[in-house]
């Protein structure tokens, strides 16, 4: 379901600008404290998806301001999670594998009874519906995981970097 | 030959000339191999007394002098060198000058050490240690040819044992001044190929070498000289420049120890590439490490550069490199977009933090361009950014102390800094405010740069900041600030600052609810200004006199106030410690003040709320640490004139040094009737065991048999308790002799009396533990007797559970008596040696004991385990697994917590070890993952995550279970235990699927 893809030729936006990263989290007396529940929020969201390496830049997705904290969409009691991601460049082939890797995390991550949905910020890539469209159909993504090279693409930017 | 040879070692040393004579004639003419030489020397040169093994091995080096020019077979050589080994120590005193030469020159002329086994290549590699050692005046005649034949030796090795080894003596060539004549690149060379290291050591490796090993003394090696500079760097680039992670770490910290050898003259043509090089691995970072270190290795060849010594006639390298790197950073400070920013900001004061000379040049060019941008930006958040980094390269400023006021570099710029603070204080903007608070504070703490006109405009600032607006943040910072800048200018500030606190503190006193707040802080404000010996004499009679006025009933006071003072008490007196003048004046001051309040609020005809207020824990506690605090810092001479005025109050009532002192009834702390009164003698512990160790403690004999007696007392924990420490405070000050073998002696018998009757059972151990930890503290021989006693106790049904809980108390840090801030003799290994001494008696205990008394045994090694480092710990934990692993099954979670946390380490430690437990770790692991504790939790994930450090081939069985169940925990109700599930779980994930 990906098309193209630019390992071994030159990189399709070699110059990318970098973000800072955010640090960790700070702990509150709250979540410390063993009686008060903390929710799940935006932050939490965030925090799960930031540090996911970009595919063809040794950056993280957080560092190429693909993923933004504002982005996320999150209802605890609702159950639902909504993560817009922004593509560096309108064209860029790898919008489907950084969405597939967004998701793969998301699932891999959340509680089996939320309800996710991961998109492309509107207007800004070509061929956004198309993405969006394969990102939302579960037998597509339960199909491209099953590709061997894929889920190793997919490991691969979901590993933790020293 | 044998026959003579045999007689040879009981004869004279006439004898032994003659066989020497008959032998080399054999030799020589080769019907005597060495071999047989050697053989026949065998049972001398094995024989366990050193005269003789001397003799014997003198007589094999005069038969090898004779005869190194003849062609040895190898196999001979080998077995001379295995038989040189052993024999080492007695073979430097029997080694006849010169031969050690002649035996090197044989090996390198007739040993092909490539193509020996490698426990002969480590004889080779020790011999040559050894000589250089012990003859390093012969070898280093042998010119550059010991240096070459020992690089023909080296070439090629490939075991890390014998590199270790190999990587010492070339660092010792180095180091120690060999000459290395023309082979200085065969050298770098012969080792450089191993560099960048990549060595794992294989699963269950005896030897323990470990990658990091190798990677310290390879570095060691080519970071040891600058005459490998020129072939060094191009290969630290090349590496940098690669795209394998660890070789840029290390070649960046190679680069970084270099950097402490080198000169302009080795940097200078390599300094455009490394700068590239390092500017990349910054921008574009692939990991915070490689950044960290990329940062570190600029900080270095930047304070290399400003070290040199330049020739009159030399260009001076730092400019140029600075120039550069402002050239490369400065756009990207002004680019709207903000875009690299941070990482320009980081290169520039990374570099700026080197020297003073880069910190003036680089300041010098930023600053203006920054207080420019900051006009330019209008929105608060750029602004803020904008700031953020002047206060970066501001904070460096402080590194540097310049002698002429002219010369520092920010007084040409101070009156736009001052307006753009005060811009940024004014703004509505918190996040702003806040950033321009720290940056006055960073400006005040600049010796005399604030005019006294700015300084009455910051303090107007802060004033309304922190009294009249609602914001608490921004009081926090006001307190702060009020610090930094009362200590540059102690004569100006008092005047200004204190009447506006001085007043609010009189009218927030008249209560209400919305003053209380403002009532602390104007407290807080007054102990953070109390920085010079003149505001502590104007700061302390009103805190003192607020106390007072309470006590009096004039005004209304509650616990909250009363702990609120003595915070701020406190905080004075820590400040005064500097300062032995106002140190004094402290204590004089408020000692006798405190012990007047509270003797008065002991008096059994008081019956006034606020005096029981007074007598409560906590207030007691606090008052107590501010006498502590206040006493620590006293000199021997002025403490020895306290001590006779507060032990006499204590044990005759004396109260002739209190103000204020007509009480109604005597004080008598240790005799019997008030209750109250004897609470007070935790402020008596707080004095006493602050004392320096040298003061002479007037009554002591009397003094510890009240301790005693009232330690024993029941009916009162808090007095009895304090009574106990008091004693094992004054006890481990004492130094060893009679006298204080009476004191231990008395408190035994008190122990074992207590410990007998049924009553004070539980005072008794209290004494028991405080007496044990004064003595286990200082190594006292007895501590060992009652740490035993102690361990006794775990199977006692009535103390057993709160005896484990000892072994805590007996391991941590205490926070008021035996530290080492109040003198108390600590020794610093003292964890380590009660672990090597009681550990094993816990475990043997532990398997000895029933079972309804095990847990109390696990409780209590858990203690000891918890609070030992882990390194170690490490090489223990093998032995203490099969505990381990049972302890994981027992229902305390003190005992969960303190095994998962020793599991841990041990799953990345020792995988193979751990693997033979896989089914009972994944199963406890699990299970405990949904413990109550929190704590708990936490721990068992981070197991389940080290976990997937076992071979995947013992994990893959369990990975579908696992993953299952480490749903559950996803939806934990705590933030920081779904942290840890998704880390483990999405290792787990990772195990034997491809790309991981």
């Amino acid at each position: 379901m990906v098309g193209g893809g630019g390992s071994g030729g030159l990189l399709e936006n070699a110059n990318p600008l970098i973000y800072e990263r955010s640090g960790e989290r700070p702990v509150t007396p709250g979540e410390e404290d063993e009686q008060v529940p903390d929710s799940i929020d935006a932050r939490e969201i965030f925090d799960l998806i930031r540090s996911i390496n970009d595919p063809e830049h040794p950056l993280t997705l957080e560092e190429l301001n693909v993923v933004e904290q504002v982005r996320v969409q999150v209802s605890d009691p609702e159950s639902t999670v909504a993560v817009a991601f922004t593509p560096t460049i309108p064209h860029c082939s790898m919008a489907t594998l950084i969405g597939l890797s967004i998701k793969v995390k998301l699932l891999r991550s959340l509680p089996q009874r939320f309800k996710m949905d991961v998109h492309i910020t509107p207007g800004t890539h070509a061929s956004e519906h198309a993405v969006n469209k394969q990102l939302a159909d579960k037998e597509r993504v339960a199909a491209a995981l099953e590709n061997t090279h894929l889920l190793e693409v997919v490991n691969q930017c979901l590993s933790a970097r020293s | 030959v044998s026959d003579l040879l045999g007689l040879e070692v009981q004869t004279a040393v006439m004898w032994e000339t003659l066989v020497m004579g008959a032998m080399e004639a054999y030799v020589k003419s080769g019907n005597y191999t060495v071999l047989k030489v050697v053989e026949a020397l065998g049972s001398s040169l094995e024989n366990p007394e050193p005269r003789t093994r001397a003799r014997g091995i003198q007589l094999l080096s005069q038969v090898l002098l004779q005869c190194h020019s003849l062609l040895l077979e190898k196999e001979e050589k080998i077995t001379h060198c295995q038989h040189f080994l052993p024999s080492q120590n007695s073979l430097c005193v029997a080694l006849p000058p010169g031969l050690a030469v002649s035996v090197l020159k044989a090996i390198f002329q007739e040993v092909h050490v490539q193509s020996l086994l490698q426990v002969d290549r480590h004889t080779v590699f020790s011999i040559i240690t050894n000589f250089m050692q012990s003859r390093e005046e012969e070898l280093k005649d042998l010119g550059a040819d010991f240096t070459f034949g020992f690089i023909q030796v080296m070439d090629g090795e490939k075991d890390p044992r014998n590199l270790l080894v190999a990587f010492h003596i070339v660092h010792d060539l180095i180091s120690r001044d060999y000459s290395l004549g023309p082979f200085v690149e065969e050298l770098f060379e012969v080792t450089s190929c191993y560099f960048p290291i990549d060595f794992t050591p294989p699963p269950n490796d005896p030897y323990g070498i470990q990658r990091d090993d190798l990677i310290l003394s390879l570095r060691a090696v080519l970071a040891s000289t600058p005459r490998f500079a020129e072939f060094l760097l191009p290969l630290l680039i090349e590496k940098v420049d690669s795209e394998i992670l660890s070789a840029k770490l290390d070649s960046l910290q190679t680069l970084n120890a270099c950097c402490a050898v080198y000169g302009q003259k080795e940097l200078k043509d390599f300094l455009p590439s490394l700068w590239a090089s390092i500017r990349r691995e910054v921008f574009q970072t692939a990991s915070e490490r490689v950044e960290a270190e990329g940062l570190a290795a600029l900080h270095s060849l930047t304070a290399c550069l400003s070290r040199s010594v330049l020739r009159a006639d030399a260009e001076d390298l730092l400019n140029s490199f600075l120039s550069n790197i402002l050239q490369d950073c400065r756009h990207h400070l002004c680019e709207p977009d903000m875009k690299l920013v941070w990482p320009s900001a980081k290169l520039l004061q990374t570099a700026a933090g080197a020297s003073a000379r880069a910190c003036d040049h680089i300041t010098s060019n930023v600053l203006p361009l920054l207080l420019e941008q900051f006009h330019k930006h209008s929105q608060s958040n750029q602004r803020r950014t904008i700031l953020e980094m002047i206060l970066g390269f501001l904070k460096l400023q402080q590194k540097w102390s310049y002698e002429d006021k002219d010369e520092r570099p920010l007084s040409g710029f101070k009156d736009q800094l001052c307006s753009l603070v005060f811009m940024a204080i004014t703004d509505p903007s918190t996040q702003l405010q806040l950033v321009g608070i720290r940056t006055l504070t960073v400006l005040g703490a600049q010796p005399d740069l604030l005019s006294s006109g700015d300084l009455e405009l910051a303090i107007g600032h802060l004033y309304r900041l922190s009294f009249l607006e609602e914001d608490s943040q921004s009081c926090c910072r006001e307190v702060c600030v009020a610090n930094q800048l009362s200590s540059p200018y102690q004569q100006g500030f008092v005047g200004r600052a204190f009447t506006p606190l001085h007043r609010e503190l009189d009218v927030t006193r008249e209560h209400g609810p919305n003053k209380c707040s403002r009532h602390l802080l104007c407290l807080q404000a007054l102990s953070a200004v109390s920085t010079h010996p003149s505001i502590v004499k104007e700061t302390l009679p009103l805190l003192l006199q607020h106390l007072w006025q309470a006590n009096k009933g004039n005004v209304v006071i509650g616990f909250n106030d009363i702990i609120a003072i003595c915070q701020s008490l406190q905080q004075v007196a820590e400040k005064c410690h500097r300062d032995p003048d106002s140190c004094w004046y402290f204590h004089e001051t408020a000692l006798p003040c405190l012990f007047a309040l509270a003797v008065q609020a002991s008096m059994p005809e008081d019956s006034s709320v606020l005096r029981k207020v007074l007598l409560e824990d906590e207030v007691l506690a606090a008052l107590a640490s501010v006498i502590s605090t206040a006493t620590i810092h006293l000199s021997s001479e002025l403490a020895a004139q306290s001590v006779t005025r507060i032990v006499p109050l204590f044990l005759d009532g004396n109260i002739s040094f209190l103000p204020e002192n007509s009480f109604p009834s005597r004080f008598q702390p240790f005799q019997d009737g008030c209750s109250r009164q004897r609470r007070l003698v935790v402020l008596l512990m707080a004095f006493v065991c602050s004392l320096p160790r040298n003061v002479e403690i007037p009554q002591l004999t009397q003094l510890m048999r009240e301790l005693l007696e009232l330690s024993c007392c029941p009916g009162c924990p808090f007095s009895s308790t304090a009574a106990a420490k008091c004693f094992a405070g004054l006890l481990n000050k004492h130094p060893a002799g009679q006298q204080l073998d009476e004191f231990l002696q008395l408190a035994v018998d008190t122990v074992e009396a207590g410990l007998g009757a049924g009553s004070s059972r539980s005072q008794a151990f209290t004494l028991l533990l405080w007496v044990t930890k004064a003595l286990v503290l200082r190594y006292h021989p007895l501590s060992s007797c009652l740490t035993a006693r102690l361990m006794g106790l775990l199977s006692d049904p009535e103390l057993g559970p709160a005896a484990a809980d000892g072994f805590s108390l007996l391991m941590s840090d205490c926070t008021d008596v035996l530290t080492r801030a109040c003198h108390a003799d600590v020794r610093i290994m003292f964890r380590q040696r009660f672990f090597t001494d009681n550990v094993p008696d816990l475990v043997q205990g532990f398997h000895a004991a029933p079972q309804d008394v095990k847990p109390n045994y696990l409780k209590g090694l858990s203690h000891v385990l918890n609070r030992l480092p882990k390194p170690v710990l490490l090489p223990e934990l093998p032995t203490l697994l099969s505990l381990l692993l049972e302890a994981l099954s027992c229902t305390d979670s003190v005992v969960q917590l303190s095994t998962l946390s020793c599991l841990q380490p041990l799953l990345l430690e020792a995988p193979q070890i751990m693997s033979l437990h896989i089914d009972t770790l994944v199963t406890k692991f699990l299970n405990l993952s949904s413990s109550p504790s929190m704590a708990v939790r936490i721990a068992a994930l981070q197991c389940m995550n080290a976990l997937t450090h076992l071979p995947t081939p013992v994990l893959l069985p369990y990975k579908p279970q696992v993953i299952r169940a480490l749903a559950k925990p996803l939806d934990d109700k705590k933030r920081l235990v779904r942290k840890e599930a998704v880390s483990a779980r999405g290792e787990w994930f990772l195990l034997g699927s491809p790309g991981s």
